[in-house]
C-alpha cells in the first residue's frame, strides 16, 4: 500500500526553540483513517500543522504525498496544498463570502472552470444537507452547520489527504456525529487519507482506524 | 451594507488626502496669479541721457522683459500756457528720456540691486528708480502666504502618512484572515491578493469621483469666484482634466501601494 505520509526522526520547535515533537517515526498509508490523541500542548496540533506545511521540520524528514516538507518552497507548498482538504475547530471560512463561495474556494485555486465547480458545490451542499443555504453567509448559520460548509470545501477539490484539527470541538453531540460521518463516508468511498486531531475518539466509529498517541514529544501506535 | 463598511474606511481616507491636495492648489494658484498681478504693476523707471535701445538692454538682461518709453508730452502740454514756443522747444531737447521696464517676473529685493546696479553702469543712464521700499513690503507680504502654504503642505503630508498608515492597519485586519485562508488551500499570492488589488482600484476611482464631483460643483456654482474678485485675481478652482487625472492617479497609486504594503508585510499564522 502506498505511503502517503512519511514521518523520519520527525523533530518540530517553534521559534523559541523548545522541542514539541522529538525524533519521531511513523508512516500513514493511502486510504488509512487515523486519529492522533495527546493532552492539551502534548503536540497534536504543531503536528498537523507541519503536514500542511505552516511549520517546518526542524530535524529529520517528512513527506506529505510523496513532497519533502523539509525547506519547502512557496510554489511546491501551494501544489501540496491543492491536494490536501483541511478542517478546523473553528471552521476558518471567509465571512465575507457566501456559502457557496466558501465551498466554491478550492475549485477557484485549482483553475476549475465556473460551471463545472457550481455543479461540484451543488452536489457537496446537498451531501451535507445545506444546498437550501448557498446565498447566506457563514455568520447566518449554526456551528454545526457552519462545520459542514467546511467539510464541503475541505472534499470540493477530492484530495488525497483530509487533515482535520478537533473538528467536533465546537458542536453538539448530533452535529459532531454528522462530521464524523461525513469523515467516514470520505475516507471509506472516496479512499481519501484521513488524519483527525481529537481529544476523544467517538465510540460510534464503524470503520477501522488507526490511533496514534503523542506524549511527552513522543509519538505512539495505540493497538 | 457589510460591503459599503468595508468600502468606506479607503474611501474616506482617500477622500480627504485628495480634497486637501485640491485646496492646496487652489492656494498656490491663488499666489501664482497674485504675484503675475504685482508683476504686471511693478516696474523699473530708468532716467537715460540718450535712446535705449529695446534690443540691446534685453539681451543684456534676462530679467528685462520689455522697454517701454515714457512720453513727456503730457507734463511738456500742461507747461503750454506758462511757456512760450521756443522755451517749449529747449525744454523738449534739453528733456532727459524716461523709460519704464516691465520685468519677466516679480523680482526678489536683492534682484532688484543687482539689476539697478548693473543699468547705472550703462552710460547713457543717469538714474534708476525702483521704488523698492514700496516692493520690500509687498515681496516679504507674499514670503509670507507663500511660507504658511509650505508649511501647510508639510501638515498634509505628515496627516496623509498617519492616515495611509492607520489604514493600513485596518486592512490588515480585515483582510488577514482571508488570505491565511486561501494560502491554506494553496492559493497563490496573486490569487491571494487579488481581492485586495480590485478593493483597492474600486476604491480609488469612487474617492477620485466624489473629489471630481465637489469641486466641479465649486466650479460649477461660482462660489468662490467673488472672494478671488476682490484681490483682482482669477483663479481656476478645477482644472477638469488635468486636477481630475491628478487625483485619479495620486488615489489609484496610495491604494495599490497601501495594498502591495499589506502584501509584502503578510505573514502566514503559524
Amino acid at each position: 500500500m502506498d505511503k502517503v505520509i512519511i514521518a523520519n526522526d520527525l523533530t518540530l520547535s517553534y521559534n523559541n526553540n523548545e522541542t514539541i515533537i522529538n525524533q519521531c517515526t511513523f508512516d500513514i498509508n493511502s486510504g488509512d483513517f487515523v486519529f492522533i490523541t495527546g493532552a492539551s500542548g502534548s503536540g497534536k496540533s504543531t503536528l498537523l500543522k507541519s503536514l500542511y506545511g505552516s511549520l517546518p521540520p526542524k530535524q529529520g524528514d517528512l513527506s506529505v504525498g510523496g513532497v519533502a516538507m523539509k525547506n519547502i518552497n512557496s510554489k511546491k507548498l501551494n501544489f501540496l496544498r491543492r491536494h490536501v482538504g483541511i478542517v478546523f475547530q473553528d471552521y476558518k471560512l471567509i465571512k465575507e463570502w457566501t456559502i457557496e463561495k466558501n465551498v466554491m474556494l478550492p475549485l477557484i485555486i485549482s483553475g476549475y472552470a465556473k460551471d463545472v465547480s457550481e455543479i461540484q458545490v451543488q452536489k457537496l451542499l446537498t451531501h451535507v444537507k445545506l444546498n437550501h443555504q448557498l446565498g447566506k453567509y457563514p455568520l447566518e448559520l449554526s456551528g454545526g452547520e457552519q462545520q459542514r460548509v467546511a467539510m464541503a470545501r475541505a472534499l470540493a477539490h477530492n484530495p488525497i489527504i483530509i487533515l482535520a484539527d478537533e473538528p467536533t470541538g465546537n458542536l453538539d453531540d448530533y452535529s459532531a456525529q454528522v462530521i464524523w460521518n461525513l469523515l467516514e463516508g470520505a475516507c471509506t468511498q472516496l479512499k481519501t487519507t484521513v488524519v483527525v486531531v481529537t481529544h476523544h475518539i467517538p465510540e460510534t466509529m464503524k470503520i477501522d482506524y488507526r490511533h496514534l498517541h503523542i506524549e511527552h514529544g513522543s509519538i505512539y501506535e495505540v493497538s | 451594507m457589510k460591503s459599503l463598511k468595508n468600502h468606506f474606511s479607503l474611501i474616506a481616507a482617500l477622500f480627504t488626502i485628495l480634497f486637501t491636495i485640491q485646496v492646496y492648489q487652489v492656494l498656490e494658484r491663488s499666489i501664482s496669479s497674485y504675484e503675475e498681478t504685482l508683476r504686471k504693476n511693478y516696474a523699473i523707471v530708468v532716467i537715460a541721457n540718450s535712446p535705449l535701445e529695446e534690443a540691446s538692454i534685453k539681451s543684456r538682461f534676462s530679467l528685462i522683459r520689455s522697454v517701454e518709453e515714457i512720453s513727456p508730452e503730457k507734463v511738456i502740454k500742461r507747461l503750454e500756457d506758462e511757456m512760450d514756443k521756443t522755451s517749449l522747444g529747449l525744454l523738449r531737447a534739453t528733456l532727459p528720456k524716461f523709460y519704464r521696464l516691465s520685468l519677466e517676473h516679480y523680482p526678489q529685493p536683492e534682484e532688484i540691486d543687482i539689476l539697478s546696479s548693473q543699468l547705472m553702469n550703462i552710460k547713457a543712464i543717469k538714474r534708476v528708480e525702483s521704488f523698492s521700499q514700496t516692493h520690500d513690503q509687498i515681496y516679504k507680504l507674499l514670503l509670507l502666504y507663500k511660507g504658511v502654504t509650505q508649511i501647510f503642505a508639510f501638515a498634509i503630508f505628515i496627516v496623509t502618512l498617519l492616515l495611509i498608515a492607520k489604514e493600513m492597519r485596518i486592512w490588515q485586519f480585515q483582510h488577514q484572515e482571508r488570505m491565511n485562508i486561501m494560502a491554506l488551500f494553496g492559493a497563490p499570492i496573486m490569487l491571494r491578493s487579488a481581492v485586495l488589488f480590485r478593493l483597492a482600484i474600486i476604491d480609488a476611482i469612487i474617492a477620485a469621483s466624489l473629489v471630481f464631483t465637489v469641486f466641479s460643483f465649486i466650479r460649477s456654482s461660482g462660489w468662490a469666484e467673488p472672494y478671488f474678485n476682490d484681490i483682482n485675481i482669477k483663479v481656476n478652482v478645477f482644472n477638469y482634466a488635468q486636477d481630475g487625472l491628478l487625483h485619479f492617479s495620486i488615489a489609484l497609486s496610495l491604494s495599490i501601494i497601501l495594498a502591495v504594503m499589506l502584501i509584502i508585510n503578510h505573514k502566514e499564522e503559524v
